[in-house]
């Protein structure tokens, strides 16, 4: 149901001398939604999903709305939970698989290894934005941390004047940023990016293309949605077509 | 990630005559971990919460808590005082209702400092500052540490409470809907504190709560509770976003969103 396929001349993958990481793995992955409050419902959204991701790769998912894509990178967080299949992770020099590892494996593996930037803010009220980004930085000293923020927000044009205020009465294209210094101070090795750009302006949009081209240079993986083809062709060395499952009667 | 729990339950039953308000109930809690706990009025997530911190007794079950040398104690085996010292010293106890637990005639810092006299410190100067030294990190004024609690708002009781009960660095709290009951505005403001001094202090919680918001911001893990069963848990948000039982999608899809 999905195929995989490189955008410009793909890399020689096979040969002796491949010395990439595979830091996420995908195989076999299906996901069906039972939705008991109508009838029991079932709506499968992906089959069979197949995707390896190296250290320093990005793949930007792509497919008509509705397919799947939030679904699959939702899966990759262990937000949803699969029916079936594995999601390896490399976690601390180890293999851990997503698909079946228990809520505090997860929560650990999010803490160090895995992070994401969603659409959408969702963070305590009344809490400033400097702490709302700072306490994402992970093992580090509040001090530190709380520069760190600072360095990030201002790089993505929020300036010092609102670090201080909470980020619920922010423009749209502000809250993203927020969300994209939240996302990108964790520096973890594997990065999912859900939308990263949507509601950003050219000059912030061309921002976050290098954040990603500097996470990627860095050794992250990362894997995303973007609509904004501008952003996908900059930053995507592949692209994974995920297909709607035609429904079943 | 440590490997033992700290508080673990086998089996909890409890019936309040007919009414089953706890069947066959398991629950994990790990060092650090904060584990929500949801359902509507009459779930039995409050009386599981009482009988995890042995202030009410199962009809069947056992509930274990590991103490600072890893020694397992039977929360509803251990005799009166020892049960009595532990919820003075290692575990504290918030109620939805911060009347049940502060003394209306002791002033604030007296209600704070008692939590010190009951744990063994007698230095005044020493209890005063700890006292003044909480009151400030739930940001309540220093200067009304001479008041009496009669004089506070309920936002500021809730917040003195949590000074009481996190004085002595519990390893492990019980809290009942501690924002119930508050103005919204407030409640913001003792979730954010809540969810810093969990974290910074490394203070295991389980939370009883009826709002999946809270839960949401403050739980590693939830568990779902419908007529005293267990009927689904898992990681916070994935039981949120992506319910499995009928019961939780009935109660996700039944929230509002402002």
């Amino acid at each position: 149901m999905t195929q995989s396929s490189a955008l410009p001349p793909a890399p020689p993958s096979s040969g002796g001398v491949s010395n990439e990481i595979s830091m996420l793995t995908v195989s076999g992955l299906n996901k069906t939604f039972v939705l008991h409050l109508q009838h029991g419902l079932k709506i499968p959204v992906l089959s069979n999903i197949n995707l390896s991701v190296a250290a320093g790769e990005c793949v930007a998912l792509v497919g008509q709305s509705g397919a799947g894509k939030s679904t699959l990178l939702r899966s990759l967080y262990g937000n949803y939970g699969a029916d079936s299949g594995y999601i390896h992770v490399r976690h601390d020099n180890e293999t851990v698989d997503l698909a079946t590892a228990p809520p505090r494996a997860i929560v650990d593996i999010r803490a160090r290894t895995i992070g994401y930037v969603s659409q959408f803010l969702r963070v305590v009220p009344r809490v400033a934005t400097i702490d709302v980004v700072a306490e994402a930085a992970r093992d580090t000293p509040p001090e530190e941390a709380r520069n760190r923020a600072a360095a990030l927000l201002s790089r993505l044009n929020i300036p010092a004047r609102l670090h201080a205020l909470p980020p619920a009465t922010f423009s749209g294209g502000e809250q993203q940023r927020v969300n994209l210094a939240r996302g990108f101070i964790g520096a973890h090795p594997i990065l999912l990016l859900d939308e990263p750009t949507a509601s950003l302006d050219n000059a912030n949009r061309d921002i976050v293309i290098a954040m990603i081209a500097q996470a990627k240079a860095a050794g992250t993986a990362i894997v995303g949605i973007f609509h904004d083809t501008v952003v996908r062709d900059a930053v995507a060395d592949r692209l994974y077509h995920v297909v709607p499952i035609q429904d079943v009667i | 990630m440590a490997d033992e729990t700290l508080l673990s339950a086998r089996g909890l039953t409890l019936h309040f005559g007919a009414i089953p308000a706890l069947v066959d109930v398991d629950a994990d809690l790990w060092p650090g971990e904060v584990l929500a706990v949801v359902g509507e009025s009459g779930s039995g997530k409050s009386t599981l919460l009482n009988v995890l911190a042995g202030r009410m007794a199962p009809d069947a079950g056992a509930v274990w808590y590991r103490d600072p040398i890893g020694a397992l104690h039977d929360v509803h085996a251990m005799p009166a005082p020892a049960l009595r010292t532990l919820h003075r010293s290692d575990w504290g106890f918030v109620h939805q209702n911060p009347r049940e637990n502060l003394r209306m005639a002791v002033t604030a810092g007296g209600n704070v400092g008692e939590r010190l006299m009951a744990r063994g410190s007698r230095h005044y100067g020493d209890i005063r500052a700890e006292a003044i030294s909480w009151l400030r990190q739930v940001e309540i004024d220093a200067g009304r540490v001479d008041d009496f609690p009669r004089t506070f708002s309920g936002g500021m009781l809730q917040r003195l409470q949590i000074a009481r009960t996190l004085v002595t660095h519990p390893r492990l709290v019980f809290m009942d809907e501690p924002t119930g009951g508050l103005d919204v505005s407030v409640q913001a403001r003792l979730l954010d504190l809540i969810r810093t001094l969990v974290r910074r202090l490394g203070i295991a919680a389980v939370l009883v709560t009826h709002d999946l918001a809270v839960a949401r911001l403050l739980a590693h893990r939830i568990m779902v509770m419908q007529r005293g069963r267990v009927v689904e848990s898992g990681l916070t948000d994935r039981v949120l976003d992506d319910p499995k039982h009928e019961y939780t999608q009935l109660l996700v899809s039944s929230v509002l969103s402002a």
